[in-house]
């Protein structure tokens, strides 16, 4: 365990032969990378605790019997490491020809063909041939939820997906159970996902190294709608994608691919390439109206967020008795849906049953979220597929879209008209922000100079702050990561909690950070996707939801006025106590 | 001169063992008595001057495992006794638990009273049922006499003692696992660092003993250092409870002192008493299933831990199981290998994923099917599972079979070409060929 608080003490190891100096405490692994030593890891990630489990980061220690797993061994002042002698690479070589003897050999139809951390493994080690037995264990596929598709045949037993479920999230839909040759991951009796405590997050998709849980990919339901001359497929991009879909081309973590992404959209054959930040600006209204009315009226305080289908999982299964705090609001997406097949079909002139809404979403419980009942608020599905940002890379690398070529091109209005307070929703914080910015100006009507509340910022697990709103002090908390969320909620059952506004994202670092974004995500490189949110929104005129144009004449053609009549029908929706 | 030496088990069978009084009368509680007028510190160096190793199977020194618990500041501390005596072939701490259950309490009590713990556990394993009663019954007693519970004897300390039961995994003798299990949580062995000296149980500092080695403390007050070491050896102290079965005359627990030899331990009359039948002795097997196998030229070895690991042996639990002719080692080891298989934790890979296949090559050999190439790979599996696995059930998996390797190579050759000499394995080609 890395020591902290203390100036840390500096100590000398040999790693190689090479002399590296490091704070006391420092892990083999993380020394030898100092020194410029890669040493191999299954099991381990950099955001999680150290397992040790897989033991592929075995080093030799002089004076040591055994082998030491570089990934939880802090280094010892004075020892000398070595982390490529013949009997490691030897050791390494077994490990994962064990492993591979446990597992499928389909890597052509595998999901993560090309991007798993075992095959890569594999081939950096040259194992040409396994000198074991293989074992097939013909386990069943589950594939019965909208969201997670879970292929424990693939399962390399790391471990990483539980930590992330029990102690990250403290969901605890998995677990690990039985024991020897039998020892997996599984939910509580080995019931579906569906009857387990899981909320959708895909955080455990993020984390896993092979293709034993990656999300349901429905890119062939919406090949299937852009082929059928019949639709109009429309399609929305939520604000955390641009942001991330990059990677999944090789761009550096943090670019910008917004106006790609929209002309790749057009190329792929969608008739119009909308934004949820034009619903997001829509959120702003109807929830920053909610706020205040409850406010006014002594309605339930504190207020929480309904914008993140995991969270509302989670207070749905885990806290029902906590649900009258939940704003009525639905999501950015299930409101874009709502309006795109009444609002838009009106105004485009195209029938409502001819319209196919498609979503790219950073989310897979966004896939769950869609398939409510109480999202047909339109007479049919609101949204009819949802895409996460892997799915929509993998469509662009299907269709031979060379993305580097493409010129950036513009969303199509008026649901693709947006702000800035609308792309900060992707990140931890965003829809605070932003309700600020607009609830500051409706409260004192005086204009907002300052629009950045950097407090509410960054990928800190709660963050709290007070506003000044012409002398009333709203009291406002920010969670990211639902083990967050659960503390915020305790409070509010134990009556401490005397906030007005809260926050709630379910993923860590909130959208950038969703279960639907390119794998490998790290801490470091959410930074760089919330860096480059704020970029964006630095970078418009507009960065206030009340200013967007497009949102307003909706009200003047359509909705009227802030939770009227057909807000109500189709923007605002109900939560249930849900069973698991 | 006689080679058992009753010390630590002298009142096994001679007293009821529950009543604290035949223990007093015995001599029993004079050792806690004593401690209460000691330092803390002067207790740990007794203990350190006896060389009292671990009896738990690592034999690790008891008196520095008892100093770095000392200097570590936080409290509360626990006292934890592994009685999870789940090796194969090994039967001591049953013996102690059953016939002198106030010994173990009076060591832990004495333990308790060096670190100022106010609670000790004992995981007792699940197949002991009937022994939790008992030394539940024990507890109650010791308490109900002033030596347990609130002010023991009229003193500020008060230790509280809690049975706790094991549910029949193996791995939860390893003391992580162990605690883990205490805890509620499923019995698989941590990571480390942290140590359980720092962060043992519910994350507090935590002492963890065997049985017998608790009840070699208040023995080594009593008598006191000086004399418990010259009892043994020079770097072991004092006796060992050895458990005898397998192909032996007369299977049971013995105590004997360290420094007899192996073939003392099987063939003297006063214990093993020779074969059990007609058939020599092929090998045996120290320390359970997890320890090494012995050959016909190391029975003249002492038996203590210096000169046992000068030979390539080990105490371990303090299993002998004597096996003779008729036993065919590969079929012996493919035994030894689904133990393993079925007790592994599954979390690291080596011992998840190596003793299936260690099971498969051997099966190989029995059937006659392995070729020379299935050497490098038990080899390979071995070094793996000796040099990486977690924790150390997967590291002593293969011992016996390295250990068979090398003394016993010619049998496996034998396989390799289809003969067993011990007429164990090819049967069914045998009688199919003979209708």
């Amino acid at each position: 365990m890395q020591k902290t608080g203390k100036a840390a003490k500096k100590v000398t190891v040999s790693i190689d032969g090479r002399p590296v100096t490091v704070p006391e405490g420092t892990t083999i692994l993380e020394a030898a990378r100092q020194a410029g030593v890669k040493i191999p890891t299954l099991c381990h990630h950099t955001d999680l605790k150290p397992r040790a489990t897989c033991r592929l980061c075995v080093v030799e220690v002089k004076g040591q019997r055994r082998f030491q797993t570089a990934c939880n061994t802090p280094v010892a002042d004075g020892s000398e490491i070595l982390t490529n002698s013949k009997a490691i690479r030897e050791a390494r070589k077994t490990i994962l020809e064990l492993l591979l003897a446990d597992h499928p050999q389909d890597c052509l139809k595998c999901v993560r063909n090309q991007n798993c951390e075992l095959q890569k493994l594999a081939n950096e080690y040259q194992i040409r041939e396994v000198a074991f037995e293989r074992s097939e264990k013909d386990l069943p596929l589950e594939n019965t939820n909208p969201s997670i598709v879970r292929d424990m045949n693939k399962c390399v037993k790391c471990g990483r997906c539980v930590e992330v479920c029990q102690e990250v999230q403290q969901v605890a839909a998995i677990n690990t159970a039985n024991r020897s040759v039998d020892f997996g991951v599984s939910t509580a009796y080995g019931e579906s996902l569906a009857d387990s405590p899981c909320v959708y997050c895909g955080q455990c998709i993020a984390v896993c190294p092979v293709g034993a849980l990656t999300e349901k990919d429905d890119t062939a339901r919406v090949w299937e709608a852009l082929d059928n001359p019949e639709l109009h497929v429309v399609v929305q991009t939520a604000p955390a994608v641009r942001v991330a879909l990059g990677e999944e081309f090789g761009w550096a973590p943090g670019t910008i691919s917004t106006g790609k992404m929209v002309a790749a959209l057009r190329r792929l054959g969608f008739a119009k390439v909308f934004d949820t930040n034009f619903t997001a600006d829509l959120t702003i209204i109807e929830e920053g109206n909610e706020l205040l009315q409850r406010i006014k009226e002594g309605g339930v305080l504190p207020m929480i967020t309904s914008c993140s289908p995991g969270w509302i999982n989670y207070i749905e299964k885990f806290y029902p008795e906590l649900l009258p705090h939940v704003s009525t609001c639905k999501s950015p997406q299930q409101m874009f849906g709502a309006l795109a097949k009444t609002y838009y079909p009106e105004k485009a002139g195209i029938p409502a049953e001819k319209i196919f809404v498609v979503s790219i979403m950073p989310c897979t419980a966004k896939k769950y979220e869609c398939t409510r009942p109480e999202m047909q608020s339109s007479g049919y599905q609101d949204v009819d597929v949802v895409l996460t940002t892997r799915e929509l890379a993998r469509m662009i690398k299907q269709a031979g879209i060379d993305v580097e070529a493409l010129s950036e091109e513009e969303y199509d209005a008026p649901l693709g008209i947006s702000t800035g307070a609308a792309v900060i929703f992707g990140a931890s914080g965003g829809v605070m922000e932003a309700a600020l910015r607009t609830v500051y100006e409706v409260v004192t009507g005086q204009e907002l100079k300052d629009v950045d509340f950097k407090e509410v910022r960054g990928l800190t697990g709660i963050k709290e702050a007070t506003v000044d709103l012409a002398g009333t002090k709203v009291k406002i908390a920010v969670a990211n990561g639902l083990a967050n969320a659960k503390v915020l909620l305790e409070k509010i059952k134990a009556g401490q909690c005397a906030y007005h506004f809260i926050e709630i994202m379910c993923c860590p670092g909130g959208c950038i950070g969703g279960g639907g974004q390119p794998l490998g995500t790290t801490v470091a490189i959410k930074e760089k996707r919330l860096e480059a949110t704020y970029d964006i929104d630095r970078g418009l005129k507009l960065r206030k939801s009340h200013e967007n144009p497009a949102v307003k004449t909706l009200y003047e053609e359509f909705l009227e006025k802030p939770l009227g009549h057909k807000s109500h029908e189709l923007l605002h929706t109900v939560y249930s106590k849900r069973k698991y | 001169m006689s080679k058992v030496m009753p010390l630590i088990s002298k009142n096994c069978g001679q007293i009821r063992p529950t009543s604290v009084e035949d223990y007093v009368k015995a001599g029993g509680y004079a050792a806690l008595k004593k401690a209460l007028g000691m330092k803390p510190l002067e207790i740990i160096e007794e203990i350190k001057k006896a060389r009292l190793m671990g009896r738990g199977g690592a034999g690790y020194p008891a008196g520095a495992k008892w100093q770095q618990m000392y200097e570590i500041e936080h409290t509360p501390k626990y006292i934890v006794c592994n009685a999870d005596e789940g090796e194969p072939g090994t039967f001591k701490d049953k013996l102690l638990l059953e016939q002198d259950p106030l010994k173990v309490i009076e060591g832990m009590t004495i333990a308790g009273y060096v670190f100022n713990s106010h609670d000790g556990y004992i995981y007792i394993r699940g197949e002991y049922a009937a022994i939790q009663k008992l030394f539940q019954e024990a507890i109650d007693n010791a308490v109900q006499a002033g030596y347990l519970g609130d002010n023991i004897l009229g003193s500020k300390y008060s230790f509280h003692l809690h049975v706790m039961t094991g549910a029949g995994a193996y791995v939860c003798g390893e003391n992580s696992a162990m605690l883990n299990s205490i805890e509620g949580k499923a019995g698989r062995p941590r990571v480390k660092p942290p140590h359980l000296a720092e962060v043992g149980l519910f994350q507090k500092p935590t002492l963890v003993n065997n049985v017998e080695s608790f009840a070699n403390v208040p023995v080594i007050l009593d008598i006191g250092a000086e004399k418990y070491l010259s009892i043994g050896t020079a770097e072991s102290g004092g006796t060992k409870l050895v458990c005898l079965s397998g192909h032996v005359a007369k299977p049971g627990v013995y105590e004997v002192p360290f420094g007899v030899t192996l073939r003392d331990i099987i063939f003297d009359e006063e214990i093993g008493g020779g074969m059990s039948g007609h058939r020599k002795l092929k090998f045996y097997h120290l320390g359970g299933q997890s320890g090494p196998c012995g050959f016909l030229p190391q029975l003249d070895t002492e038996y203590c831990y210096k000169a046992l690991r000068a030979n390539g042996l080990s105490v371990g639990s303090g299993a002998v199981v004597v096996l003779d002719e008729s036993v065919c080692v590969i079929d012996y080891l493919k035994c030894v290998t689904e133990f393993f298989i079925h007790e592994s934790c599954g979390k690291c890979t080596p011992c998840r994923e190596g003793n299936k296949q260690l099971y498969l090559i051997l099966d190989k050999f029995s059937q006659g099917t392995a070729t020379q190439d299935d050497y490098r790979q038990l080899e390979r599996l071995s070094n793996l599972l000796a040099k990486v696995s977690f924790c150390g059930l997967g590291q002593a998996a293969a011992t016996a079979l390295n250990t068979c390797l090398k003394n016993l190579r010619a049998e496996f050759d034998a396989h390799l070409s289809g003969q067993c000499p011990a007429g164990v394995c090819f049967t069914n080609q045998e009688t199919e060929s003979g209708e």
